[in-house]
């Protein structure tokens, strides 16, 4: 091993991809891509830093950024990759892991060094099993966001690279931002947490509420933000939404798949309330109350 | 133009049981993964606009055969398998090498749909794998999918916001979860399924090299200990007493 390269569009990411990899060495290096300030935070967090500009690389191109990281990579005779596990370094991480004959495992939680094996802890079989795997040979690993502390200040540099990138002609028509949902639901103490068995939209107030009064956040199953779009994205637990561990996680109305227990599990406390006596969430609870969650929200709300 | 939509055979989740912390896979039937599902209502929901052949891809074992019928019961017009003993299991540079060398044997393959993670593992690489080997632009998490003439215009959803590409043709693209609601097939559909056309190859009849690959190795896949207390409680005001008791209210 001769290094290790970590990539990041999110500046966040970025840096704590640099935590991570120095777990497993101290050489380490940063690509940023037609970013200056990427750049510049990735060389103030100490690392060398490639700094690769070129109009070819379009944002969105997931086939150029992937050539451009595999010529730092060739020039520097690295061939281990972390990169951030959110959409857009998930989607890359499969591409550049091909470009350079890699094996990839993404959505990694932690890694550990064991010699040398990097051993990764990933979610398998929908969330059911944490698996512990290695890579032989190259490797891309893609760290889930928020797995790692972002690297603070070190001396680093910047070094230009000139990089040749082919036009592909894909075009960004346009991006429309999300409106800004700030909730962090992986950093709540207390969460509650709808899942269908809600009703209808105008009940979220009441939930809204309920979690105020509690002082914790509102969070929901992935239909409800994907498919009723009740809520914003950011506040869904689980597989493809987040891992949290609160002090308590009052579940309202959700029937307990492993691609949603798989993003509370850690929780201290789990309350569940389910009309479905048999409901798989039930074996995954401490307290379990059979009952309409509308009625008991409205307890909880006289009640506190 | 044709799509061809690769699905993946997966274990039912909802029947794989815990035992001693370990997945007990045996018995438990096959499926297609969810999302995969929703690629494959993308794909017939193209084709009914504007023409051309829905041709369904796997690689597994030889259940896959059975499994895809589902697929063809749903809008599929063909299945292109690759069936081997070898690829049950197989990690996504494998899977990829296969899938790639598959598509280059269909004519006029303009879009090619994956979902955006297979409903086992949700590594989400094999459709950007299969992207870098055939030399294609990508789309991943796409929430919409028109296609023009020579051109694909996609909007893909990031977590700040969406992203509208504009892609010349032919494209990978790995659809949402929620891109679309996939259609029930009726009995009829699920009875004349298996008589569509299906072409079905081995491994050997594939001109790749799958020595020296990069390994996963897996050290341990265990399910986490979980040790709740399961109490029924009868009223909201003894759920209240027992958080308060746990000292989280
Ligand atoms: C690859 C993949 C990734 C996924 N990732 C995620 C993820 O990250 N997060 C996630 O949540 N899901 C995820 N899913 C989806 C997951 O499989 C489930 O579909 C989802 O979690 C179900 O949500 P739910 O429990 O809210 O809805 P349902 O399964 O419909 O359950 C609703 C529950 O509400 C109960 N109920 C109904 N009415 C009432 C009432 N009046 N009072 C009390 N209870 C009531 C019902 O008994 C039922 O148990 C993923 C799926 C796949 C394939």
């Amino acid at each position: 091993m001769a290094g290790v390269l970590v990539y990041s569009a999110n500046q966040g990411l970025a840096l704590e991809l640099i935590t991570a990899a120095r777990k497993i060495e101290d050489f380490v290096v940063a690509v940023s891509l037609n970013d200056d300030s990427l750049a510049q935070a990735l060389a103030a967090a100490g690392v060398r830093t490639f700094k690769i500009s070129n109009p070819n690389l379009v944002v969105g191109d997931t086939g150029a950024a992937a050539a451009a990281i595999k010529q730092v990579l060739d020039k520097e005779n690295i061939d281990t990759v972390l990169l951030s596990s959110d959409r857009r370094g998930k989607e890359l991480a499969g591409r550049l892991a091909q470009a350079i004959g890699a094996g990839c495992l993404t959505d990694v939680t932690a890694i550990q060094v064991d010699g040398s094996k990097i051993e990764c802890q990933r979610n398998a079989l929908g969330g059911a099993t944490i698996a512990v795997q290695y890579i032989e040979g190259p490797k891309v690993m893609a760290l889930r966001p928020r797995s790692y502390e972002a690297a603070g200040a070190g001396n680093g540099s910047i070094e230009e690279l000139a990089a040749e990138i082919k036009d592909t002609g894909i075009k960004v028509i346009d991006f429309k931002p999300k409106a800004a949902d700030r909730v962090n639901i992986e950093a709540a103490e207390i969460l509650v947490a709808v899942g269908q068995g809600l009703s209808d939209e105008e009940k979220l107030a009441d939930v809204q509420a309920l979690a105020s009064k509690l002082g914790g956040e509102v969070a929901c199953s992935k239909p409800v933000a994907t498919d009723k779009k009740w809520l914003s994205e950011e506040r869904v637990i689980g597989l493809s939404g987040k891992k949290c561990k609160p002090q308590l996680a009052l579940l309202l109305g959700i029937s307990g798949q492993v691609q949603f227990t798989v993003g509370i599990r850690d929780a201290r406390v789990i309350a569940a309330v389910n009309t479905d006596e048999n409901a798989a969430i039930n074996y995954m609870a401490d307290y379990i109350i059979q009952a309409d969650l509308h009625d008991v929200i409205e307890e909880l709300n006289e009640k506190l | 133009m044709n799509i061809v939509v690769a699905m993946k055979q997966i274990p039912d989740l909802q029947q794989i049981r815990i035992r001693n912390r370990k997945p007990v896979l045996d018995g438990v039937p096959s499926a297609l993964g969810v999302i995969d599902k929703n690629a494959l209502e993308a794909a017939v929901l193209l084709k009914e606009k504007q023409g051309g052949k829905v041709i369904v891809l796997s690689a597994g074992n030889e259940e896959v055969e059975e499994t895809v019928k589902e697929a063809l019961a749903a809008g599929a017009d063909e299945a292109f398998l690759v069936l081997d003993d070898d690829l049950e299991g197989a990690d996504g540079s494998t899977k990829a090498m296969v899938l790639a060398e598959a598509i280059n044997k269909i004519e006029d393959v303009g879009l090619i749909l994956f979902g955006e993670g297979s409903g086992d593992n949700y590594s989400g690489q094999v459709g950007s794998r299969v992207a870098e080997l055939l030399g294609m632009p990508q789309a991943a998490y796409a929430s919409s999918i028109e296609i023009n003439d020579s051109s694909a215009v996609i909007t893909r959803s990031l977590e700040d916001g969406d992203e509208i590409l504009e892609v010349s043709l032919p494209v990978v693209v790995s659809v949402l979860g929620d891109i679309n609601e996939p259609r029930i097939p009726s009995v009829t559909q699920i009875l004349k399924a298996g008589r569509k056309p299906k072409e079905v190859l081995e491994l050997e009849d594939l001109e790749i090299n799958l020595t020296g690959l990069p390994e996963i190795m897996t050290v341990s896949n265990l399910a986490p200990e979980t040790d709740r207390k399961q109490v029924k409680v009868a009223s909201v005001e003894e759920l209240l007493q027992a958080l308060r008791t746990e000292g989280v209210i």
